[in-house]
């Protein structure tokens, strides 16, 4: 069944993930929040760089923070300089490249769901006398809920089955940076179907019952709603 | 106290630049054509539109905008009741209202909201979700919600526009009671010459981003110079007492001013006085006062001015009733003018053909 590595793995890989969601969606909410409101003219150059990640190769992607991350590059000097040590092949260093990565998939959900909301409850909430950190919690936040639901799965699932980022940046160490997806791509190159098997078949289940919980929670609020 | 405006907006090509000051009381409409301008007022009012420096704003001694300091919308008592009855659909009815209520910093609390809730009728959906309502129990909701935030100054924004013919119907008999018992002063823009003249007293006329005219409702639709009386369906309004609701023949019997009757038919569920919408159009004129005609409605007036004929060879004649000073437009044919040799100050019968009750 799973060995003590692919039991590691599983571990990482789901801490990996919650992770890099709780961190984006504290930070893609004041970035979607601004895309969907600004009337900046160059708005569009933020929003090409905060899709980037949706077309490039992850392996793209994972080549630049592996040189950025490393001993020479700029984060890697700044982390050193901090104390921290470098940051490439390291959990902290996974975490940051798959911020990167999953970022379109947390930013956009919670664009398109402030930018339905629209104007009009936010006007009528400040007349109504509420300040703008009020309307940001009380009218805004939850009407945007079901966006947020979306996010999270997104960016979770997403950062789930990440593979070519990780690979460059985590290096696949074992029971430091292996994930789930680089331990079936291990065994199937051991020509060991079985445990890929087991790890995939997981992944798989584990997925679906993600889903079917959300989508679950989803209609009951509905039920709710109405 | 008063409220005073002097403002300037430029939003792309269009230019509001408007400056009047009105009672802090009652009921003023905001009169014109679709974008003239009179929702961008509304919203600079409110804070929603940034205007152009020098602009003022000062409701009853507070300013909202003076010295190029701008109160941000939260913090003007204001309350705005947009065209779209927009509702906070994740909270029920009842929370709705309580947005504004919790947050007008005044411990009004349930007596107001009962108050306001019977008021406006919304007190048999209050635990139902704003999915659940029609469009007129939406704005009644929305226009209690407004109400609840205990506002300076009360915003409608063509409440009724976005309302079928149903709704309007349903709606329109809770705004009276509101513009006839309110303390708070409320500028209501519309189109339709029919809301203004059953809920306002006060008037500003807007063309092309500027205020036109201003004043008292019947001193500015009684003007023949005005630009609603130069329009194909000029018309004027009186204002009667109501003297024997019960008259013969399913009629009931008003008092002009002057003391003179008029028949109309019976009146139902209104006591003291009522508002008459009379279309410059069914009122024409004779020398004498006519006998043996079958129209009912003749009064004695006098002939302030006569304007220039129009292309159809009309013109209209600006006539003012004793007593009240109440002016009624006529519109009649050029010809009949000459015939009949009118001039300024000469007295005259006028004959009403048809009269819309009003409240």
């Amino acid at each position: 069944m799973f060995t003590d590595s692919d039991l590691t793995a599983f571990s990482i890989t789901l801490r990996l993930a919650l992770v890099t969601v709780g961190i984006l969606l504290v930070i893609g909410t004041p970035l979607a929040w601004w895309l969907a409101n600004t009337r900046w003219r160059y708005k569009a150059l933020v929003e090409a760089a905060v899709a980037l990640p949706l077309v490039l190769p992850p392996t793209v992607i994972g080549f630049y923070l592996l040189i950025s991350l490393g001993p020479r590059g700029s984060i890697g000097q700044a982390s050193e300089f901090l104390g921290i040590g470098p940051l490439a092949f390291t959990f902290s260093g996974l975490v940051i490249g798959s911020v990167i990565y999953s970022l379109p998939f947390v930013v956009q959900p919670l664009q398109s769901a402030f930018t339905s909301i629209g104007r009009a409850p936010r006007e009528v909430a400040a007349t109504l006398g509420a300040g703008r950190l009020d309307r940001f919690f009380s009218i805004v936040l939850p009407l945007a809920r079901p966006g947020y639901m979306t996010a999270a799965v997104l960016g979770f699932a997403h950062t789930l089955g990440e593979f070519g980022v990780v690979l460059m940046i985590g290096g696949n160490i074992p029971g430091r940076t292996q994930v789930l997806s680089i331990a079936i791509y291990d065994h199937v190159e051991a020509l060991d179907y079985s445990s890929a098997h087991w790890l995939a078949g997981s992944l798989l289940l584990l997925s679906f019952l993600m889903l079917l919980l959300v989508y679950g929670l989803n209609r009951r609020f509905d039920m709710v709603r109405v | 106290m008063s409220i005073e405006v002097s403002v300037k907006v430029r939003k792309d090509d269009f230019v509001l630049d408007a400056a009047f000051s009105v009672p802090a009381s009652g009921v003023t409409a905001v009169f014109g054509r679709s974008g003239c301008g009179k929702s961008t007022l509304l919203r600079t009012l409110a804070g929603l539109e940034s205007a152009q420096p020098g602009g003022r704003i000062v409701v009853n001694g507070v300013p909202w905008l003076q010295d190029g300091k701008s109160m941000p919308t939260h913090q003007r008592r204001v309350a705005y009741v947009f065209q779209e009855p927009t509702l906070f659909t994740h909270m029920n009815v009842r929370r709705n209202l309580e947005y504004g209520l919790k947050r007008n910093g005044r411990n009004e609390g349930r007596a107001r909201f009962d108050e306001i809730v019977s008021l406006l009728g919304v007190g048999g959906f209050l635990e139902r979700r704003p999915d659940t309502l029609s469009g007129g129990e939406r704005q009644r909701v929305a226009i209690a919600r407004a109400l609840l935030s205990a506002p300076q100054l009360l915003l409608m924004d063509e409440p009724l526009a976005a309302l079928d013919m149903h709704s309007k119907h349903d709606i329109l008999p809770f705004l009276d009671r509101l513009c006839a018992e309110s303390r708070i002063p409320v500028l209501y823009v519309s189109h339709s010459p029919e809301e203004v003249v059953r809920l306002a007293e006060h008037l500003i006329v807007m063309e092309q981003g500027s205020v036109l005219e201003e004043g008292p409702l019947q001193q500015v639709l009684g003007r023949i110079d005005s630009p609603l009386a130069r329009a194909d369906d000029a018309f004027s309004v009186l204002t009667c007492a109501i003297a024997e609701p019960d008259g013969p023949c399913g009629l009931s019997v008003l008092r002009t001013a002057a003391g003179e009757s008029m028949y109309v038919p019976r009146i139902h569920d209104i006591h003291g006085t009522i508002r008459l919408k009379v279309d410059a159009r069914d009122v024409s004129l004779c020398l004498e006062r006519p006998v043996g005609s079958s129209i009912l409605n003749v009064l004695a007036a006098e002939i302030v001015s006569l304007s220039e004929a129009d292309a159809k060879g009309q013109i209209l004649v600006q006539l003012q009733l004793p007593r009240s000073g109440e002016n009624l437009l006529a519109r009649i044919s050029e010809y009949s003018a000459q015939q009949l040799s009118l001039t300024p100050g000469g007295k005259i019968f006028a004959q009403i053909k048809a009269i819309a009750l009003l409240s």
